[in-house]
């Protein structure tokens, strides 16, 4: 489904990403970790096109498309979906009014008419249900006066409304307690399917515990620097990652 | 050369005014000490502080008429009576129209043709006691000229239920300058919902309206006034607001400019009483070489008063925006609270907005505040919507109309609200 091959990327000048490769099959969940500044927050950036990041090298190839060649809405609606580290708070615009409008321009895209408001009225009550959101909030401006776990909540709504192909969750752990860890986690596993992918990036383990990937991977000064199975996180939560950096010799 | 053309243009007017059929029915010694006043201040140019971003003389250049009017037809009054629910007063070509009006009014609901009230005391008691000539040339020139408008009367303890919505809407084959202005009276405990809106039909002709609105509001009296402002790229509009307001009354103003080549709003409001509410909101959308000017004064004269103003802008092309926002707070106006916001968009490089927030206050114990905000649309926001499968430009339209709901929220009647909703629409197309 997605294909990393020696993606490097810098910004204002400065390289942070140095030769990325990752691929990706679907039915899978894959976690990225690694310590702060190791470049996980960019590389979600760049799948998810933001325009500050300059891409220098390497391709991203998404089901057979190059993925850094479309804009930020034409990858979302080719089935990418970011869960943001920090969800933008947009007073005055609806959170219905926004996904409708998305979910309209992702049909246009894929050359559907706009959805029955009856329809799409039934699907917000359906999928508020899986992140356990008040109706209340479905209807308030887009993340306005969210505290930190409605805003993460917010953002799995959002994904289970869109129903992306793949979908990256950047540090969707951050700021968050131990129940609505369980409710975001929870959230993740119920819309997990052998056709989509995710994949989770944290500095944590915690969040592993409760969505369960097929491999970890260390990122480590912009590259990855190990991959094993599950376990590898929790070595990592025990020895911390200065073992990796005597492993990798740095 | 600025005093030179200064001198052109006033004498031009005072010329054309001269040689014209001028109305007299404000009765001729108050025409002529308002023309005195005129004449001594002139049309403003660009070095007079109030008027210093607009550039007046220069949309006076060239022939102007008193009297360049085409006849409205009936479906043109029908498209800009866009209020289905409302008590219509039709002001065409600065004359009231009472053919095309509404003629059965509520109780306690009175409405004169303005050039008809001097006989009635009640307009004899308020009629330019308020707009002072020596103010503003403006007011000055309005009080000797004015064409028409209507008197409003609205009785003690009477509640108009149903919207007054005043049109005018003017047609024009030359270039002309018009003045009119409507008188609002509310007796003790009245309310009234207001709505002006100016409109023109859509020619080459250049049109200079110079309109004025006095409004009293008695003690306890409600006001909700609204003006929209819509006369396309060959209106220029002076629009002039002066509002008194009694103990315990509630103003409250919504000025929506959607188009108009110039439109300077000078927006008064004296705080006469104690125990007095008052709020203004304003929005404005420019784009191409519109020029839109908000002037407002809020004067708190007693203490314990309240007022609350938001004034809200998206500026785009080479269009420019100016907010000048005074308030006084006068020595014994104490326990008064004040706010005030400007904020506005930026959408192009070559746009301006020029804001001023202005403060006098007097008085010791008082909570007055104000800001101002002037930037670009948030980036962070774009992309966020963006990457939900939003296309950039839809992304931009949702966000101007969060940033303008602030203000259309205000509006308090449904079906306006609507279509100022509809017209904000189609101008982020």
């Amino acid at each position: 489904m997605l294909s990393i091959k020696n993606l490097h990327a810098s910004i204002d000048g400065k390289e942070i990403l140095r030769g990325i490769n990752l691929e990706i099959k679907a039915g899978e969940i894959h976690a990225i970790m690694g310590p702060n500044g190791s470049g996980k927050s960019t590389l979600s950036a760049v799948l998810a096109g933001r325009a500050e990041y300059e891409v220098t090298e390497g391709e991203v190839i998404f089901n057979g498309k190059n993925l850094l060649e479309l804009s930020p809405e034409d990858r979302a609606r080719e089935g990418v979906f970011l869960a943001f580290q920090y969800p933008v708070e947009i007073p005055g615009v609806s959170n219905i009014n926004f996904l409708k409008t998305a979910l309209n321009e992702i049909r246009a895209y894929k050359g559907l008419g706009p959805i029955e408001a009856k329809d799409f009225l039934a699907l917000v009550k359906e999928k508020q249900k899986l992140v356990e959101l008040d109706g209340k909030l479905a209807n308030r401006s887009v993340n306005e006066g969210f505290s930190g776990g409605e805003k993460k909540r917010n953002e799995i709504f959002q994904m289970a409304m869109l129903e992306p192909q793949l979908a990256i969750l950047d540090e969707t752990d951050s700021g968050l307690d131990i129940d609505a860890l369980r409710i975001v986690a929870g959230g993740v596993n119920k819309l997990k399917s052998k056709d989509n992918a995710t994949v989770v990036i944290t500095h944590y383990q915690r969040l592993l515990d409760y969505i369960v990937p097929d491999v970890v991977h260390v990122l480590y000064k912009g590259k990855i620097v190990k991959s094993g199975p599950k376990e590898l996180a929790l070595e990592l939560e025990e020895k911390g990652y200065d073992f990796i950096k005597d492993e990798i010799g740095a | 050369m600025e005093t030179l053309a200064k001198i052109s243009t006033t004498e031009n007017i005072l010329k054309l005014i001269e040689g014209s059929a001028v109305p007299s029915w404000m009765g001729i010694a108050q025409q002529r000490s308002a023309l005195d006043a005129f004449s001594l201040v002139g049309i403003p140019n660009r070095k007079s502080e109030e008027y210093k971003y607009v550039n007046i003389e220069l949309l006076l250049k060239g022939n102007f008429s008193l009297s360049g009017f085409d006849k409205i037809t009936n479906q043109q009054l029908e498209t800009a009576a866009f209020l289905k629910d409302a008590i219509l007063i039709v002001v065409e070509n600065g004359v009231y129209n009472k053919t095309h009006s509404s003629s059965s009014l509520p109780k306690g609901l009175e409405i004169v043709d303005i050039s008809e009230a001097s006989s009635n005391t009640i307009f004899q008691e308020h009629f330019a006691k308020y707009a002072a000539i020596n103010s503003d040339p403006f007011i000055a020139l309005n009080t000797a000229l004015a064409l028409g408008g209507v008197f409003v009367h609205v009785a003690k303890n009477a509640v108009i239920e149903t919207p007054i919505h005043i049109i005018h809407l003017s047609s024009i084959s030359e270039n002309t300058i018009l003045n009119y202005r409507n008188l609002i009276v509310l007796e003790e405990n009245a309310q009234l919902t207001l709505i002006e809106s100016y409109e023109k039909i859509d020619s080459s002709a250049k049109l200079f309206g110079n309109a004025l609105t006095e409004i009293v509001v008695a003690a306890s009296a409600i006001v909700d006034h609204y003006k929209i402002q819509d006369e396309g790229d060959s209106g220029n509009l002076i629009s002039t607001t002066q509002v008194i307001q009694k103990k315990q009354s509630n103003f409250s103003t919504h000025v929506f400019t959607l188009s108009g080549l110039m439109v300077r709003n000078n927006l008064t409001i004296v705080l006469d009483d104690q125990h007095i509410e008052t709020q203004l909101n304003g929005l404005y959308i420019t784009n191409g070489n519109q020029v839109v000017d908000n002037h407002t004064l809020v004067d708190h004269r007693k203490p314990n008063c309240n007022s609350t103003e938001l004034y809200k802008g998206i500026i785009e092309d080479k269009s420019s925006a100016t907010f000048n926002g005074k308030i006084y707070v006068r020595k014994d106006a104490q326990k008064t609270n004040a706010f005030q916001s400007n904020k506005n968009i930026l959408l192009s490089d070559d746009g301006t907005i020029n804001t001023k927030p202005q403060l006098e206050i007097y008085a010791d114990d008082v909570k007055c505040s104000h800001g101002t905000s002037t930037g670009k649309l948030d980036e962070d926001k774009i992309f966020y919507l963006r990457a939900r499968g939003i296309s950039e430009a839809s992304a931009k339209k949702l966000l101007m109309h969060a940033f303008a709901s602030e203000v259309v929220d205000t509006v308090k009647v449904e079906a306006l609200k609507e279509y100022i909703e509809a017209n904000i629409s189609k101008r982020f197309e």
